[in-house]
């Protein structure tokens, strides 16, 4: 899979571009701020984006601005943001433009490198991933709405689909079994009152109900 | 006593000699005094000027006040604040313009009087000093040198001890004349109170904003350089544990101790850069910036927010720090379950609730979390105040200005 990544600081783009390489992406640009960024996106069209926030000029949230860009021109080109820190903000400006092949996740994550290349792989495909760090933002400003109904356990496991986590995965992070999850999940849906459909199209909306962008 | 007095003032003396340019400096300023005060003493000498000098003087208080000033900034490097122009005429009749008639009409002669009698005494001085000059170029049987003999020894004395004397009566009646200046064509006690308050208020303005820049540059000066390097550490020994298959397992368990230890170094630096300046405060305002302290606090916190008023950026800033620490205080000291946080603006005012459903018993008096809270509203002429009876529930209350 081609990438292109957008590191002002030198440091990091090495080390994101061994990381990549290691799992197998082809990096076909690495630069160091949001213009060039702009065009090596038009130049190469890769499948996916992986850019930091805090970039040259202004070192405020160019990333973002440049994501909202990209994943308005070029809608096959998905993004995943890094960062010191996240924003809940930042995430809401990303998800405004388009909720899916997004993700904005803290750089330190890439340190894990199996659940980052998970994250990776999941954004490229189209999926989303938000940091844990994010969604914690989002949850603690949403209590006003049909979410105040949810039980503690269904917040988390809302919380961890917002991050773009299959079944299985939210299983294995809250240590239940997979029926567990779907009962969670089935009892989520309810409570949002939403409509019958299908099952990953209830999981979108129940997601974006969440992060009230829908 | 006396002799310790008698030597400081001889010592006093000696470190300012007749001939040195600080006495030059003093002789100047109070001769220059003299010529404004002439007209006044000319009404000593015919009454009938006075209502004639009354009037004129009336009528140039301001230009004379201006002499003044500039004399004393001219000639002695003293600047006296401009009188502020009244914003009543009856307050400036009564107030600003009695002093300075006080000064022009009173206080000014008077000193110019002094000025004339010292510069008196320095010509009588450089005379006797010089007596037996005087009397040597006098013809031999003229009637000064026979008639000063015996005295001539004494009248030099008394020339010598005057030119040891003068340089200190000379710098004292100069002071006198600053300080009477000061009293009188300054601004009054009032203004100059006003004043300094006013300075004082913006130094102290400029204060918080140094003290927010400086915390903003060492925020960025981290992120730029340990957080970035720590990360690429992380980093790497996350891929050396994930690549190296065919390691023993002693150097397999360095490296991922190694690597979590990376991870618990970022995490630690990340809440100390946190705490210093969030870069979101500055991008996207108070209300963006809460969600990260209230998602990051260790128990759950509800957030409202609704500011519909701007609010000056160092507001802000005391106010994002303001619950940052309070959110710790509750943390470490209310054993509380969870905290309400609300931030809303009214009328020109910022208000920022927190309670909690902890133990209470906090006290603002005791314990550095408060007083440091207070302070830091104090620091924008805002206010604390904290309901907590033992047993709970606690409230803290912060109302800051929106704007500075």
């Amino acid at each position: 899979m081609r990438a292109v990544i957008a590191e002002d600081s030198v440091l990091l783009r090495v080390g994101l571009v061994k990381v990549l390489e290691a799992v197998g992406f082809e990096v076909v640009a690495a630069v160091g701020d949001a213009v060039e960024l702009l065009a090596a996106v038009e130049e190469h069209r890769p499948k996916v984006v992986v850019a930091d926030v805090r970039m040259p000029p202004g070192f405020h949230d160019e990333g973002v601005k440049a994501a909202m860009v990209i994943r308005r021109q070029w809608p096959e080109t998905a993004v995943l943001l890094l960062s010191q820190f996240v924003e809940e903000r930042y995430a809401a400006d990303l998800l405004a433009t388009n909720t899916s092949g997004v993700g904005y996740l803290l750089k330190q994550r890439v340190a894990n490198v199996d659940d980052f290349v998970d994250a990776l792989q999941r954004v490229a495909e189209g999926g989303t991933a938000l940091d844990p760090e994010v969604v914690a933002q989002l949850l603690v400003r949403r209590h006003r709405d049909p979410l105040e109904k949810l039980t503690p356990r269904e917040r988390d496991v809302l919380g961890l689909m917002a991050e773009g986590r299959s079944n299985a995965a939210i299983a294995a992070s809250l240590v239940v079994s997979d029926s567990a999850v779907a009962k969670h999940i089935n009892s989520i849906f309810t409570k949002l009152d939403l409509p019958q459909a299908e099952d990953s199209h209830r999981r979108v909306m129940a997601v974006l109900r969440f992060l009230e962008v829908g | 006593m006396p002799s310790t007095m008698l030597r400081r003032a001889l010592v006093r003396s000696l470190r300012r000699p007749p001939w040195s340019p600080g006495t030059w400096r003093d002789v100047r300023f109070i001769a220059a005094g003299i010529p404004s005060a002439v007209p006044v003493w000319l009404v000593v000498t015919d009454s009938g000027l006075l209502f004639p000098l009354l009037a004129a003087v009336l009528l140039c208080t301001s230009p004379l006040t201006a002499l003044q000033r500039g004399r004393l900034r001219a000639l002695y490097g003293v600047e006296i604040p401009p009188p502020r122009p009244p914003a009543r005429r009856r307050a400036w009749l009564l107030g600003m313009t009695w002093r300075q008639l006080l000064h022009h009409l009173l206080a000014g002669p008077l000193l110019a009087l002094g000025a004339a009698a010292l510069l008196y005494a320095w010509g009588a001085a450089l005379v006797l000093t010089t007596l037996y000059g005087w009397i040597w170029l006098m013809p031999p049987g003229t009637a000064l040198r026979s008639d000063l003999a015996g005295l001539d020894v004494g009248l030099t004395a008394v020339g010598v001890l005057l030119l040891v004397a003068l340089p200190w009566a000379t710098t004292t009646a100069a002071q006198l004349e600053v300080w009477t200046a000061r009293q009188l064509l300054g601004p009054d006690r009032a203004e100059a109170l006003e004043r300094r308050v006013e300075e004082i208020t913006e130094s102290r303005a400029g204060l918080v904003d140094a003290v927010d820049a400086e915390r903003r540059r060492i925020e960025r000066d981290l992120h730029d350089g340990a957080q970035q390097r720590l990360t690429s550490l992380a980093m790497n020994l996350g891929l050396a544990r994930r690549t190296l298959k065919d390691v023993p397992p002693e150097v397999m368990q360095v490296i991922v101790e190694a690597h979590e230890e990376a991870q618990a170094a970022i995490d630690e630096l990340r809440d100390l850069v946190r705490g210093l300046h969030p870069a979101v405060l500055e991008d996207r305002g108070l209300d963006a910036a809460l969600s990260g302290v209230a998602a990051r606090a260790p128990l759950p916190v509800r957030l409202d927010v609704d500011l519909s008023e701007p609010i000056a950026p160092t507001v802000e800033a005391v106010a994002y720090f303001t619950v940052s620490e309070a959110l710790t205080n509750v943390a470490k000291h209310a054993r509380a379950d969870r905290v309400d946080l609300s931030v809303r603006t009214a009328g020109g005012r910022l208000r920022l609730v927190i309670s909690d459903d902890g133990v209470g018993g906090a006290d603002a008096s005791r314990g550095t979390g408060l007083t440091g809270l207070r302070k830091r509203a104090a620091s924008v002429d805002g206010t604390l105040s904290v309901l907590s009876p033992l047993g709970g529930p606690t409230t803290i209350t912060v109302e800051l200005p929106c704007a500075l």
